[in-house]
């Protein structure tokens, strides 16, 4: 997909990123464990994650960062470049149910000829919880 | 009430060491299978002549490609140069600091060491040890990639 190119001036404090909609399966779980060597059973094994005291079996927090990453990269476009990304697992995604990677911006300031943009950023379970808070940092292209 | 840490003087000694280093190639058929899993069709990531004539000049890895290194060759707990008191470890949470693009063909050194041991009282799971691990990314010309500091929380 051929993201528009973001610009600096374009931005705002509230300035929203996303949403990125990501459906959850099995499936993905795999895929996620073949791409990432990370064989945890709780992510694709159902008996396993129920014996483990869980519902179901879970999304893996990793994959959700990339998620996030997926979710600011689309947003900046081409020029814009990603120095920071952070997100803390607090909730579990269940495996089955859609997860939506949502952010916005916080803050935007000029620094030694960079121009960054602050965000909050999170994923959220279909309740809308916000299972994995969590904050980046861009540097976005100017029209100057 | 005055309960025994968990954390023990072995345990303590380890924190600031080196756990685990490893050598990765990045390789594009990495890139694909990372961009089949996350769902992402960036042509930046694997369309060469639409890569060439971007400002990077070729074909460059996602950014979260290395979410994906840091477990070839197993987690870091499985590294520890102590037994674990607490068996269960979930991933709590990271920070990356990302310097430089990664390309196909690189070789990513990434070097891990146990930053801090923290213990607190959970109310779900009681007590729990914080594991929190800095991992550094190098690649082949000696630059600094990227840095992450992971948290590992284990009840």
């Amino acid at each position: 997909m051929m993201a528009k190119q973001r610009f600096f001036e374009e931005v705002a404090p509230g300035s929203e990123i996303g949403p990125l909609v990501k459906e959850t399966s099995i499936l993905l779980s795999v895929k996620w464990a073949g791409a990432s060597g990370d064989y945890d059973p709780i992510h694709y094994d159902k008996e396993y994650a129920v014996s483990r005291g869980l519902p179901t079996t879970i999304v893996n927090g990793r994959l959700m960062v990339c998620f996030l990453v997926q979710m600011l990269t689309e947003w900046m476009g081409r020029g814009g470049t990603l120095r920071k990304v952070a997100c803390q697992h607090r909730g579990m995604n269940l495996v089955g149910e859609p997860l939506t990677c949502r952010g916005k911006v916080t803050r935007k300031y000029e620094k030694s000829g960079e121009h960054y943009v602050e965000c909050e950023i999170w994923v959220e379970n279909p309740q809308g919880d916000r299972t994995g808070p969590g904050s980046a940092l861009v540097t976005l292209p100017t029209r100057s | 009430m005055a309960q025994e840490s968990l954390i023990t003087e072995e345990m303590q000694k380890a924190i600031g060491q080196i756990v685990s280093s490893q050598v990765v190639e990045v390789t594009r058929s990495m890139i694909a299978k990372y961009l089949e899993a996350v769902g992402e069709s960036n042509p930046l990531y694997w369309d060469e002549e639409y890569a060439r004539r971007s400002e990077y000049g070729g074909v460059v890895a996602p950014p979260g490609l290395l979410l994906t290194i840091q477990m070839h060759g197993g987690s870091p707990r499985a590294h520890l140069p102590f037994k674990r008191p607490l068996e269960r470890g979930v991933n709590a949470g990271s920070e990356w600091e990302f310097y430089r693009v990664v390309r196909p063909g690189d070789f990513i050194f990434s070097v891990v060491k146990l930053a801090n041991l923290i213990e607190r009282q959970g109310k779900k799971f009681g007590t729990m040890l914080f594991y929190v691990y800095e991992i550094t990314f190098i690649n082949q010309r000696g630059e600094l990639v990227a840095k992450e500091l992971h948290t590992s929380a284990s009840y």
